[in-house]
């Protein structure tokens, strides 16, 4: 399994987990592990999925998030979770 | 597992403080494209670049995408130009035919730099090797991409003179010839002491002949993370200092790595080492210079800068070093002026001055970089700053570079502005005595003596 990690960065409002969690669920993306917290007046969430069910390409869902992100106002970025634990694990 | 911390904490460093992977340089090996037709060499140098380097930007692309670091260029160091010219080069003329080969082939795998057009000359020149350095102005003059480099010196071979006093004048016709856009042909042609083989930073990278059919090399940078991460310890003592950067470097690099065995992978070429640098860009915090500042020096250049530069280069290499498998290159702190907009503030108010710079380049990782002179500086004054930086490095047994660009037409407190990655230099105050009765002596250095060191 290949985690991959996907961050949303803005402005608090109704819907934004049901509108990503319903676009994960859509493309049979499943949810490992979902934090957040509010920095500096910014909502910051992070969710630790597993697309290896989709059928969907990475840079597809990629493109997705950041579309829905864009509907939302608020920044969704995709990254693999390799980069996190390199740089935070020996 | 990864907490929302450290996510933040990545991120906050690629979007905030511009960590970014700097190079991903393929190096490919042209010993087999050696013909005794120059039309056949350079047919065969083409086909082997294109077939080699197709992917090589997709593949950056691509990793740049998926894990969400800027992947800031694609280049290709290639085998030095002095050796693969030898059997076919008999005119200048030649040697620009395989330069714009270069740019040709760079071009169509979408690169934005070729380095390799190339000569090592550390103890003397070959008629070929000659042939290439006199075809430099040209050759810069008539392509985009292409870099080139002339090792003349090392701590094992002494220093080539006539080498350095030729080219002084190489570096003046250069300037002369690209006079209309600031000299610019300069600023894509390095002089070495002790060059590495698997440099992937230009203008210096050359696929050296130690080096495998073809590699990857990767360098890093990340200045602004390392500024923000002392801004937390502004009044801590030296310990603590270190251990900032180290644990930052430790970091910085790790992405590297990642990056570098990504890209081996998906390209199906060997991962050869990261280069553990810190390079500056022109964007305001992407500056050494801050650096110096936030450890408490007024300016770059204030008394305790080489200080300041020794003790980060080391700890830059320290806490690198246990984050990648190999490490290489010319692993360390740049401190070219052009490309950090806190150096040009201090050359401006005039607190770093050319011979501060020299001072510093003993203890960074390379020399005097991209610094913009009077256009009217003697070719044996250029000569003499060469001949000073290389012997730095032969008695020190490290590597030095000079890379200096001689503005035609501008004098000091005028500007040269070279654009993109390259940025805009002040022109810098050179001394005005004479060296042209040393320079004029010809010959070579000797080798430096291993024992009695003081």
């Amino acid at each position: 399994m290949r985690r991959t990690i996907i961050t949303v960065l803005g402005k608090d409002k109704v819907g934004i987990i049901a509108k990503v969690c319903t676009f994960l669920a859509t493309n049979n993306i499943n949810i490992l592990d979902i934090s957040q917290t509010i920095i500096q007046g910014f909502f910051n969430m992070m969710m630790i999925v597993d697309i290896n069910e989709s059928s969907k390409e990475f840079q597809d869902i990629s493109n997705e998030l950041e579309q829905i992100g864009i509907e939302l106002g608020c920044k969704i970025q995709m990254q693999r979770e390799e980069i996190f634990d390199k740089m935070h694990r020996i | 597992m990864i907490n929302i911390k450290e996510v933040i904490e990545t991120n906050t460093m690629i979007q905030e403080m511009n960590l970014d992977v700097r190079t991903i340089t393929l190096g490919i090996n042209l010993l087999d494209c050696m013909s005794d037709d120059i039309t056949k060499l350079c047919d065969n140098i083409y086909h082997k670049i294109v077939m080699t380097a197709k992917d090589l930007v997709k593949v950056g692309n691509e990793i740049e995408r998926e894990y969400g670091i800027p992947i800031v260029n694609k280049r290709i160091s290639v085998t030095p130009i002095g050796l693969i010219g030898a059997s076919s080069c008999k005119t200048i003329d030649d040697f620009v035919c395989i330069a714009k080969t270069l740019d040709l082939a760079a071009n169509k795998v979408g690169v934005n730099f070729i380095g390799g057009f190339s000569a090592i000359v550390s103890k003397g020149m070959t008629k070929c090797e000659e042939l290439l350095i006199r075809s430099l102005p040209i050759a810069l003059k008539e392509t985009k991409c292409v870099c080139a480099s002339v090792n003349v010196g090392s701590t094992k071979t002494g220093i080539d003179m006539d080498a350095i006093k030729l080219l002084g004048e190489i570096i003046h016709q250069t300037a002369e010839e690209t006079k209309d856009f600031d000299s610019i042909g300069c600023a894509k042609l390095v002089v070495f002491c002790n060059a590495p083989d698997d440099n992937p930073f230009m203008a210096g990278a050359f696929h050296g002949i130690s080096e495998p059919d073809s590699v990857i090399n990767v360098g890093v940078s990340g200045p602004g993370v390392v500024k923000r991460a002392l801004e937390e310890v502004k009044d801590a003592d030296f310990e603590v200092l270190c251990e900032t950067i180290k644990k930052t470097a430790f970091k910085i690099t790790r992405v590297g790595q990642l990056v570098a065995k990504e890209a081996s992978k998906r390209l199906n070429i060997p991962f050869g080492i990261i280069d553990l640098s810190l390079a500056p860009t022109p964007t305001v915090g992407d500056s050494i210079a801050e650096i110096f500042e936030t450890m408490g020096l007024e300016k770059a250049g204030a008394p305790g800068t080489t200080a300041a530069l020794a003790l980060l280069n080391d700890q830059v290499k320290k806490g690198g070093v246990m984050a990648s498998s190999y490490v290489g290159g010319l692993s360390g702190a740049f401190i070219p002026v052009s490309e950090d907009q806190g150096m040009i503030d201090a050359v401006n108010l005039q607190a770093l001055t050319l011979e501060k710079l020299e001072a510093m380049t003993c203890v960074c990782s390379v020399g005097l970089d991209m610094i913009a002179i009077p256009g009217d500086t003697k070719p044996s004054t250029i000569s003499g700053i060469i001949a000073d930086e290389m012997a730095i490095g032969m008695i020190n047994q490290k590597t030095t570079a000079v890379r200096l660009i001689p503005v035609i037409g501008k004098k000091v407190g005028d500007v040269a502005e070279f654009g993109g990655l390259l940025g805009h230099a002040p022109i810098m105050s050179v001394n005005k005595f004479s060296c042209e009765s040393f320079i004029k002596r010809g010959g070579r250095i000797p080798a430096p003596i291993h024992s009695f060191k003081n």
